[in-house]
């Protein structure tokens, strides 16, 4: 059976990247389908009526949703190649709770950086800084958070970094200058071809963001 | 409860979340909370990873689905239940007068998906108990004993069919029940923790 997969997504969406990078990764064929974030389609709504977001990862016409649990479910179902979480169980603990710490704490700073100010963004920045160097701890000396290889935490993370220009614009700050071992990590990730082709360029999301 | 479905033997550390002990911050110098699994000597952390690590180090009592859609679909709503529903049963539980009756509201709106996904299922693991039964245990075990702890009704029979039934047999299950404290002891617990002098219904 020739399986059928499209993809409900938003371009500048980091949770939306993270999908298109594991499917890159796996070499699925898929459709893509840009959403309007103004006006949610029916599919939408249809497909993910509890959350009304995107990714939706429908395959042979079943949804899936939230990111992080789309990006597992593709790693299960195409598991022949390129294994995005490790085989140990605890090394999947692991990747699974930096990713949950990614997910509960980078994007919830990260937007307040951007859409606050005074005092509030100032705390934000601080507080910004406080969870990449933890970040940053974690990774250490090694080239991915997976280890030697590209995996489940990487993807969780590095779509963010498509994102940084709108950060240090509107926080007026550097973000290689705070975490240099961050920038590498991520420059290092864009060698990739899943990431390079996912990534859209920093300037491209700034423009929109400030265009709409 | 996951330990003890799959027979596995432990033992057990009692915390005081006033007073944190240093093995806690040992194992969890960044979120500081339980629970935490120490495996030998490695920690694991968060409810729900500890469940898969569970899943995937021993055989036996199966927790998630093996069906990749039906895994993916437990994962899904097991975040639903720890993310929105908790933060809503917990805001209806506790808040004043103004703000109860939106997020009782909001609980109720909540629990109807969970009522719906319960439709023609035994439990949310099908005919045996597993992964999402453990984690919806919040809505199982915990809303009784907070309704009780504040006075604050949040559910019905009438209204939540499904999801009655559901907690009335996981409750009662033989192996569960070792594992929960007695609902009158978590509701003490829990009214002196949190509620305030005047609760008023």
């Amino acid at each position: 059976m020739v399986d059928e997969v499209v993809l409900l997504d938003l371009w500048a969406s980091m949770f939306g990247m993270r999908v298109r990078i594991a499917l890159a990764e796996k070499g699925v064929k898929y459709e893509y389908m840009e959403d309007d974030w103004r006006n949610k389609s029916d599919l939408l709504l249809k497909m993910n009526p509890l959350h009304k977001k995107v990714p939706v990862l429908i395959h042979n016409g079943k949804p899936v949703c939230e990111s992080l649990i789309i990006v597992q479910y593709i790693d299960e179902v195409w598991k022949d190649k390129s294994p995005l979480l490790p085989s140990d169980p605890y090394q999947r603990a692991q990747a699974r709770f930096w990713a949950d710490f990614v997910d509960n704490k980078v994007y919830g700073v990260s937007r307040r950086v951007w859409a606050t100010k005074g005092e509030e963004q100032e705390a934000a920045k601080q507080e910004f800084f406080e969870i990449f160097k933890i970040l940053e701890g974690e990774l250490g000396d090694k080239p991915y958070f997976g280890g030697e290889t590209f995996g489940f935490v990487d993807i969780a993370l590095v779509t963010f970094y498509s994102w940084f220009y709108v950060y240090e614009t509107f926080g007026k700050f550097s973000i290689e200058a705070e975490c240099p071992t961050i920038i590498a990590w991520a420059k290092r990730c864009m060698q990739k071809e899943s990431v390079a082709k996912t990534l859209p360029d920093q300037k491209k999301v700034l423009e929109s963001l400030l265009s709409s | 409860m996951a330990l003890k479905l799959k027979g596995v033997l432990y033992k057990y550390f009692e915390e005081d979340l006033g007073n944190k002990s240093p093995s806690l911050l040992k194992y969890n110098p960044i979120h500081k909370k339980i629970p935490v699994l120490v495996h030998n000597g490695k920690p694991i952390l968060e409810s729900l990873v500890i469940l898969e690590y569970i899943d995937e180090t021993w055989q036996g009592y199966p927790l998630l689905p093996k069906d990749p859609r039906e895994r993916a679909m437990a994962r899904f709503w097991a975040k639903f239940i720890d993310e929105m529903c908790l933060k809503s049963i917990w805001k209806a539980s506790w808040s004043d007068e103004k703000e109860r009756v939106k997020a009782v509201r909001e609980t109720s709106e909540l629990l109807q998906f969970l009522d719906k996904e319960l439709e023609q299922k035994r439990f949310f693991g099908g005919e045996t108990i597993g992964f999402l039964d453990i984690v919806a245990n919040i809505i199982g075990f915990w809303l009784g004993a907070l309704e009780e702890a504040s006075g604050v009704e949040l559910w019905t029979r009438q209204k939540f069919p499904n999801l009655s039934n559901w907690a009335n047999e996981f409750v009662s299950s033989s192996i569960i029940k070792e594992s929960l404290p007695p609902r009158d002891k978590l509701a003490a617990h829990l009214r002196n923790r949190y509620g305030s002098a005047e609760v008023s219904k």
